[in-house]
């Protein structure tokens, strides 16, 4: 009997990483583009999917897949605004990976699909170590959360390239340092695009459709 | 919670590289984690217990070295560690600011038992 060491030096999300290059080659190969939402719970990301859809579904066919622990409410509200929807439930887990994502694409025909939209489930800590091979991540901040997210946070800040300040409307109601919360996002994620927005006032809406719609134009000529 | 997922992928590479090697037993796993990696090594412990259980890796010990976050700003130079409320340089306040560690999160090596 021997004892010995084997050095083997490899990224324990090495796998998770591997899904999401699939899932990314298959979304190209589709031309679909793909946003990867996350947020703290109730910050607001099914009603901008819902708004998204509303503004959207027009000039694009949208699909949207929503994690959550429990239930299937947010891809309901999905599929009435207009989106096929699909719901993942995780069954106690606290964010989506890119395996589940992989599993999820078989259902869904993308070829008659241009836009996706994945709900990751309201969290703030898991969601940012998994990357899911969207083409965007994007995180919703709220007002009410607090000016100090960034700072009790900083691995979600860091990791996406676009920031949305929802509720923008209650800034007059609640204790918020808009200077000190930017100074954290300019020190994070210096070159990150941010909108302000509100989802109940409509606010900043439309600059959102505006990004999104140039995607297209951008990358996915079809 | 995450640290059910990410212990199961800790125990597939650790199973992989031991059986390439022909292992009858795995004594010891040694993996790094960065302060800023989100981990928390008491709940990966709590999951390894259970997880490896009736492979060759039970009773494994789980070995974590903890790498502390250090972040340089890009005007002054200056290297500095994590601190609470502030995000900006100490020396000189500049926002430009990059990780130089602190984000690892790896399986740097696995002591093994052979036959041979």
């Amino acid at each position: 009997m021997t004892n010995r060491m084997i050095r083997i030096k490899e990224n324990i999300f090495k796998s998770n990483d591997g899904y999401a290059a699939e899932i990314r080659q298959q979304l190209d190969e589709n031309h679909v583009f793909s946003i990867n939402i996350m947020a703290s719970p109730g910050a607001g990301k099914t009603s901008l999917i819902e708004h998204t859809i509303t503004n959207l579904s027009k000039q694009h066919s949208i699909a949207v897949i929503d994690g959550d622990i429990a239930t299937s409410i947010d891809a309901d509200r999905a599929s009435a605004a207009g989106a096929k929807a699909f719901q993942i439930n995780t069954d106690g887990a606290c964010h989506l990976d890119a395996k589940m994502i992989s599993d999820k694409l078989v259902e869904l025909d993308l070829k008659s699909v241009d836009f996706l939209i994945i709900e990751n489930v309201g969290n703030l800590v898991c969601p940012a170590s998994f990357k899911l091979g969207t083409h965007k991540n994007i995180l919703i901040a709220s007002i009410p959360e607090g000016d100090d997210k960034p700072y009790k946070y900083p691995g979600i800040y860091r990791g996406v390239d676009i920031l949305i300040i929802n509720k923008i409307d209650l800034l007059p109601y609640v204790p918020f340092n808009m200077d000190y919360f930017l100074t954290g996002i300019q020190a994070l994620n210096p070159g990150v695009i941010i909108f302000k927005i509100s989802c109940q006032t409509g606010d900043g809406l439309l600059n959102w459709f505006d990004w999104v719609d140039n995607q297209f134009s951008k990358n996915f000529v079809l | 919670m995450h640290e059910l997922t990410i212990t199961e992928n800790i125990l597939e590479i650790a199973l992989r590289n031991a059986t390439k090697s022909n292992a009858t037993q795995i004594t010891d796993i040694h993996l790094v984690i960065g302060q800023l990696s989100a981990v928390i090594g008491d709940s990966v412990q709590f999951y390894w217990d259970y997880i490896s259980k009736d492979t060759i890796a039970e009773g494994a010990v789980l070995h974590f070295r903890r790498i502390v976050a250090k972040f340089q700003c890009m005007e002054c130079h200056f290297e500095f560690p994590l601190r609470p409320d502030t995000l900006t340089c100490p020396s000189c306040q500049g926002f430009r600011i990059i990780t130089i560690a602190g984000d690892e999160f790896f399986l740097e090596s696995i002591q093994i038992e052979n036959l041979r």
